[in-house]
């Protein structure tokens, strides 16, 4: 039998391990669990709106059944994000306390703004949940409102903090290197700002729009074709389809300003060992140990082309030699950001082919298209979203690497010393797990329930009924059924599975 | 200007507690409302009543995150290097218990609703046991400043801490207890509005005796805070005292709407007489709120932000409160 002094000690060798990779992979674990719920806060209530007002204005009861019952996922799916979005804040100082003692300061403000827009939104996310029965149409229509706003603002002011950590700017230090002043418009509104910002509120649109149609159309494929199914789809999938060539153009001007402030991750997006022109764009592909690269897809010229069209295959692409090995990402890290980066543009190619059909089919046709092929093309578009927007964060953080504060602060020097972080991230791991698991599970169930309810209940009727009758939407108001849709509604058939 | 910041601060931990507070002893009464039958009344009481206003409450807590690392950032690292081990209980409490309730709200299978209804209940309480323990840490001096990090167990579980962390939980309850009998007066339910005015009575006796012993505890081992609270802060420990002892007169002669109005003065005088007890520092015998303080252009960013808020924040609050007391926003769960 070992001894309490020799179990302790065995605890302590077994705890006593550097703190940092466990404090990274915490972060990145639980910032990306989180982004996951970002795009359905944001978006979902957006295309609510967009069948709540249709609903309204024309009567449509299907419309109207839709945005409601897409209101009561969002209420599940907001309040997951509002409790692992707190554990973030908690994780700043859990995990990162030294850089927020030397830059709380600045790269706090940001956060002010979006504590209000984050207030606003679970106000108004309340107000439109709980207000379905007992407001009139109008103003409960109205209450909708803000919480797109605040959707939109409140991510735009925390991708300002980040990409304040990517171009940090709007302070002075003093010669002991403690921050003596801040302007504050100068770090919200830092270089890397618009273009982060805008690519993520439209990545939240874009992942949002496929998530939500890519329930629908497996639905459909699963022979669920009435109306309501048709419907769901069609206004989640234009959302999708409006963002995804918006987003590219976002993302080319995005990488082109990376190119230009942050050539060391440009390098490693790129795989360019040396510094040279007419660099390649290399379709997968790796950063031997020699820091050659190995295998892939070269397309000749690419890469300088379009950094900067303007100069063509002339122009010049900093390689990874350019600053010394201890400034840059290690290899390991290159061929991780380099990966990630050919994940997320090859899905955001297929996204936007996907879009292009959809347009093309609807110009000429005036309707969606209805193919099982295309069906299961958008069925797997939510997944491929949701990966192409982590690929994306994984680009933008791991090619920051090894700075925490891009070129001013080492990931090393901003982590906690405690020692236990592998504890609480094995912890986080399970919680989240466990989580996520309840998450789908409950929605799922949610939308059995659904199914089963054979009509409105009527005390479950969207405005009505009310004492005196206003707002009521008559019985008779439901859009017909068209003659290719068959028979009567099929409310047994119905609810995204 | 870090005057005003800190000022800010403690309105919005007041209004926490206030406000969130009041959710967590939801929870607590959740908790011990016994079993699924004979509890099932009481808990429905309280998902009406805390359904549509828990997540806007739970922003305050960002919201005095956000000012703390924001406007002090030394003094929150040195909070959160101290005080790790109770902080990441209470994140792990909050996710639990936000999950939970809007899990609960969602699924009808009773055994599910059971599982669902404790994660809630039992993470209602040690959130604000591990909050208030960090808070009696910080008044006891156990948090030092310069990087360096406390005792990571006594910091937090010394007695001044208890007595906070259980003082925390109790005015939760009490709270909470208060509210409950108006939300279920307005549903007219007499049982109900019995049930939970016996529960206030006793949980303000309980809160009583626990802050007069919580009391004697500061005078021993925090004795700086204490003397604070005898001399400059003792208009508001006289106030929070009057609250209180009107607030249960109110509730024996059966006056809820009254009672909850100096119930709430009760609760945020403790909160600003802590704040004003220990000004001008804000880590004990280690920080003070100005040297802790971010440059000016940090503080009048977060001032007008503070602005931005009371401009569009405050309206929606209020609408949002008005429209739940109205019951215009029905509990859109699912009757089990």
């Amino acid at each position: 039998m070992p001894s309490v002094d020799q179990l302790a000690a065995a605890a302590a060798a077994v705890s006593a391990v550097d703190p940092v990779p466990w404090a990274r992979s915490q972060m990145a674990f639980t910032l990306g669990f989180h982004i996951i719920l970002v795009p359905l806060g944001v978006s979902w209530a957006a295309m609510a709106l967009i069948a709540n007002y249709r609903g309204v204005k024309h009567g449509d009861r299907d419309a109207l059944e839709l945005a409601q019952r897409w209101s009561k996922y969002m209420a599940v799916t907001f309040a997951v994000g509002a409790v692992t979005g707190t554990v973030l804040s908690f994780e700043f100082g859990l995990l990162w306390p030294r850089f927020m003692a030397q830059w709380g300061d600045a790269f706090g403000v940001p956060f002010a703004f979006e504590g209000i827009f984050f207030f606003l939104e679970a106000i108004f996310v309340a107000i439109y949940i709980f207000g379905w029965r007992r407001l009139r149409p109008w103003p409960h229509f109205w209450t909708g409102v803000p919480i797109v706003l605040a959707g939109v603002l409140g991510s735009v002011s925390v991708v300002a903090a980040n990409a304040w950590m990517n171009a940090p700017t709007g302070y002075t230090l003093d010669d002991s290197g403690a921050i003596v002043a801040v302007d504050p418009v100068r770090v919200i509104f830092n270089d890397s700002m618009p273009w982060q910002a805008a690519h993520m509120v439209v990545a939240a649109y874009l992942v949002g729009g496929c998530l939500v149609a890519s329930v629908y159309a497996f639905a459909m494929l699963r022979g669920r074709r009435d109306r309501y199914h048709r419907l769901g789809f069609t206004i989640a999938f234009t959302v999708a389809a409006v963002a995804a060539p918006v987003q590219m153009a976002v993302g080319d001007g995005l990488a082109r300003w990376v190119y230009e402030n942050q050539p060391v991750k440009f390098a490693a997006i790129e795989l360019v060992p040396e510094t040279s022109s007419d660099v390649p764009e290399t379709l997968l592909g790796r950063l031997g140990p020699d820091g050659q690269v190995e295998g892939g897809l070269p397309i000749p010229g690419l890469a300088s082309w379009l950094s900067d069209p303007s100069t063509g295959r002339d122009t010049v692409v900093q390689g990874l030699d350019a600053v010394p090995a201890d400034e840059r990402p290690t290899t390991r890290e290159v061929n991780t950001v380099h990966l990630a980066w050919d994940v997320m543009v090859g899905i955001g190619t297929l996204l936007l082919l996907l879009a292009v059909w959809y347009g093309v089919v609807w110009l000429v046709r005036r309707r969606a298209p209805r193919g099982r092929l295309f069906l299961a093309a958008v069925s797997a578009s939510g997944v491929l979203a949701v990966l192409a927007m982590e690929a994306g964060w994984i680009v933008t953080e791991v090619g920051r690497q090894p700075w925490i504060v891009y070129e001013v602060m080492r990931v090393e020097d901003a982590a906690t010393g405690n020692e236990g972080v592998w504890a609480t991230f094995l912890g986080v791991v399970l919680l989240y797990l466990v989580l996520g698991t309840t998450t789908v599970l409950v929605l799922r169930a949610m939308s059995r329930r659904f199914r089963r309810q054979a009509a409105f209940r009527d005390d479950d009727t969207p405005y009505g009924p009310t004492p005196d009758g206003v707002g009521r939407v008559p019985d008779d108001a439901r859009a017909p059924e068209p003659a290719a849709g068959g028979t009567a509604p099929d409310h047994d058939a119905r609810g995204p599975r | 200007m870090s005057t005003a910041v800190a000022v800010v601060l403690l309105l919005a931990l007041a209004a926490y507690a206030a406000f969130g507070g009041a959710d967590f002893g939801a929870g607590f009464w959740d908790l011990t409302a016994g079993g699924a039958e004979r509890g099932a009344a009481p808990r429905a009481v309280v998902e009406r009543s805390i359904g549509p206003v828990w997540e806007a409450n739970h922003v305050w807590l960002i919201f005095v995150l956000v000012v703390t690392w924001t406007a002090f950032p030394e003094a929150y690292a040195a909070i959160w290097l101290t005080m790790f081990v109770p902080l990441t209980i209470a994140a792990v409490g909050i996710v639990l218990r936000g999950a939970s309730f809007a899990f609960r709200k969602a699924v009808v299978g009773p055994r599910v609703r059971r599982v669902f209804g404790g994660g809630f209940a039992l993470s209602s309480v040690l959130v604000p046991f591990c909050l208030g323990a960090v808070a009696g840490g910080i008044a006891a001096g156990e948090v030092p400043a310069g990087g360096r990090a406390g005792d990571p167990v006594t910091s937090w579980l010394n007695p001044v801490s208890v007595a906070v962390g259980v003082l925390a939980v109790a005015l939760a309850a009490y709270l909470a207890a208060v509210y409950l009998v108006r939300d279920a007066r307005h549903g007219d339910d007499p049982a109900m509005v019995g049930y939970f005015r016996r529960r206030a009575v006793g949980a303000a006796v309980v809160a009583g005796v626990v802050a007069a012993v919580g009391l004697v505890v500061v005078d021993r081992d925090a004795h700086p805070v204490f003397e604070g609270l005898v001399t400059t802060a003792l208009p508001l420990v006289v106030a929070g005292t009057l609250g209180a002892v009107g607030a249960l007169v109110l509730l024996v002669r059966d006056a809820p709407r009254g009672a909850r109005v100096l119930a709430v003065l009760a609760v945020t005088s403790v909160i600003a007489a802590w704040g004003v007890a220990q000004w001008p520092d804000l880590l004990p015998g280690a920080l003070s709120v100005a040297d802790a303080a971010a440059p000016d252009g940090t503080l009048v960013a977060l001032v007008a932000a503070v602005g931005l808020g009371v401009l569009l924040v405050a309206p929606g609050f209020v609408l949002l409160y008005v429209l739940a007391q109205r019951r215009l926003l029905p509990e859109e769960g699912v009757e089990p």
